[in-house]
């Protein structure tokens, strides 16, 4: 096999080689090195360097993944599971070939559990749609919390809306932590069928207790999906020892390309679940007066899917797994901790949520400057932070706060950049006094 | 560090935008609108008094946002009191040509000393994404004058 079959063994060669050189740095993580693999972090905004505190918006794309996708177009692209010729042959291959990745990535127990979807919010509004009209019945809830992204919201109103399925909502604690009695509470009468939860919230940073999360759901008979799309990026997610029974992520902030996500679902649930969308390829047999729909996962996978996003993404889990999700999580822990020791004590800013497991995302306010005009100096520094309320506006309700500004971290960030934001957001607030 | 930001943040738009002019709510208004950003969060609800004349007699706002939004909503409560509506109107579109471009090419027809009051705001053309939070309250206006009833957005 040529072309693109060598992408994943480049990729894993060249972040590797990231690693082994930075025998220096601490716990063996060479940042310096790391950053030479994303070609957009070494150009200059407004005269500055830039320094790209968006990654839990989308991240930037390394080296490996751009040429992966370059060379599936170049040498092996077709639309996959439909011709029997070579190309369509070495196309349907390296799409069955990043499947097989996603699954080894979550430790899923069979890539049959992988469905590709478009984003994470795809993959949830499929589960809304096939398990929540087709599994749930009118009378029981569904149960999310006050963090949701909207992609984890929605949804579920529309679907309460259309079904008659009762939506309840369970607390965020002050610091930011899911109120585990309160979750307990909503789930004691045994009606809710499925507790939808982020597994790190996008504005607080917040890493939740999944595993006793799938505890709980369980004793009360719920099904537990995780909304992974801050979460996998930063941690080793293994949906085995979870004990979660959905689990979804997107491939463009874990460093790979838009227009793909996942959704792992354990195999007996997807079997038990009706099809989504209706087209080519998710079915087996078709005739005027019906069709039989095809086995999982293609079942939910109609149309031609994102095949090269699906390279990309390949390519990117080959990435983040060369240098090992443990270094990355050990990596980002130290400049969480970095990033609260600099910017906890800057006079009259505010951060969102406290709490005891985080990673690296953190949403503040300053007192004297509004999120829109702080983010307008911010860039003017050559600094790129999310301003708003980040898709998560009855959070910032919670909070009492209009909006916020918001810096996430990738595995590319620096503490330099963390001390010149710090900097910069002391010198905004003499801005605007 | 932001010193060449001082073109976009004048001390006359920091002044407006801690110390909004006519922000309280009107009793009894003639005319009412409400606008919004979705994307930033920016709201306000404006109000406009009419005189037997049809003139705007008395105009004020309420709202959250940034000093852009603040700051543009209070300069214009100032600009078009004692305005006819289709003043208004006229000005609302050369406001918009003016944040949109940081021109006004043909301002110097009419209502001259208005614009250049309402120049301070011209430096938001430099930043597309902040054009719209200059933009609210005069589309708010136009909708409240308008009377559609439709909240305003510049989205």
């Amino acid at each position: 096999m040529s072309g693109a079959a060598e992408a994943p063994a480049v990729a894993a060669s060249a972040a590797a080689a990231s690693v082994g050189a930075g025998s220096e740095a601490a716990g063996g993580f060479d940042v310096a090195r790391i950053r030479q693999d994303f070609p957009i972090l070494s150009q200059k905004v407004r005269g500055k360097d830039l320094v790209f505190l968006d990654s839990g918006a989308s991240a930037q794309k390394p080296r490996a993944v751009i040429e992966a996708m370059t060379r599936m177009l170049e040498s092996r692209y077709a639309n996959v599971h439909r011709g029997a010729y070579f190309l369509s042959e070495s196309a349907t291959e390296a799409y069955e070939a990043a499947r097989r990745a996603v699954a080894g990535f979550l430790n899923a127990a069979s890539e049959r559990e992988i469905v590709f979807t478009g984003s994470s919010t795809a993959a949830i509004n499929l589960v809304a749609h096939s398990y929540g009209r087709g599994v749930l019945k009118p009378g029981q809830a569904v149960l999310v919390s006050e963090m949701e992204h909207h992609a984890n919201l929605v949804p579920w109103q529309m679907l309460k809306a259309a079904q008659g399925i009762e939506l309840r909502v369970a607390r965020v604690t002050e610091a930011g932590e899911l109120d585990l009695a309160d979750v307990e509470a909503k789930l004691a009468d045994g009606r809710v069928g499925l507790f939808a939860v982020t597994h790190m919230s996008n504005v607080l940073g917040t890493v939740t207790p999944a595993e006793r999360l799938a505890h709980l759901a369980h004793a009360h008979g719920a099904k537990l999906l995780l909304d992974g799309s801050q979460a996998a990026v930063h941690r080793r997610v293994d949906v085995q020892a979870l004990g979660c029974d959905f689990y979804v992520f997107t491939g463009h902030k874990l460093y790979g390309p838009t227009g793909i996500g996942v959704l792992w679902a354990r195999l007996g649930l997807l079997e038990q679940m009706p099809p989504f969308l209706g087209g080519g390829d998710m079915i087996s047999e078709v005739t005027l007066e019906g069709f039989l729909p095809a086995p999982v996962p293609a079942k939910f996978e109609a149309g031609t899917p994102p095949i090269v996003e699906a390279i990309g993404l390949h390519a990117a889990i080959d990435y983040v797994q060369a240098i090992g999700m443990p270094a990355i999580e050990a990596h980002e822990r130290r400049l969480v901790d970095h990033a609260m020791a600099r910017l906890a004590p800057i006079e009259g800013l505010r951060l969102l949520g406290r709490a005891q497991d985080r990673g690296g995302v953190f949403a503040f306010a300053l007192d004297n400057a509004h999120a829109h005009d702080l983010a307008t100096l911010l860039d003017r520094v050559g600094i790129a932070v999310r301003s708003g309320r980040h898709c998560a506006e009855p959070l910032h309700a919670r909070f009492n706060v209009e909006s916020t500004c918001r810096a996430s971290f990738g595995l590319y960030t620096t503490e330099d950049e963390v001390d010149y934001l710090a900097e910069a957001l002391g010198k905004a607030r003499e801005f605007f006094r | 560090m932001f010193d060449d930001l001082r073109d976009l943040y004048q001390e006359v738009i920091l002044d407006h935008g801690r110390k909004p002019r006519n922000f309280r709510r009107l009793e009894e208004a003639d005319r009412e609108g409400r606008g919004d950003n979705p994307m930033c969060g920016d709201r306000m609800q404006l109000w406009v008094k009419l005189a037997p004349d049809g003139r705007l007699a008395d105009i004020a706002f309420q709202g959250k946002g940034c000093a852009i939004s603040m700051a543009s909503a209070s300069l214009m409560t100032e600009t078009v009191r004692g305005k006819t509506p289709d003043e208004a109107r006229e000005l609302a579109g050369k406001f918009r040509e003016l944040a949109m471009t940081g021109q006004c090419p043909e301002c110097g027809a009419s209502l001259e000393e208005e614009m250049e009051r309402l120049q301070v705001l011209g430096g938001v053309a430099e930043f597309p994404s902040r054009v719209k939070c200059a933009t609210l309250a005069w589309h708010t206006l136009v909708a409240a004058l308008d009377g559609n009833g439709k909240e305003a957005s510049s989205e």
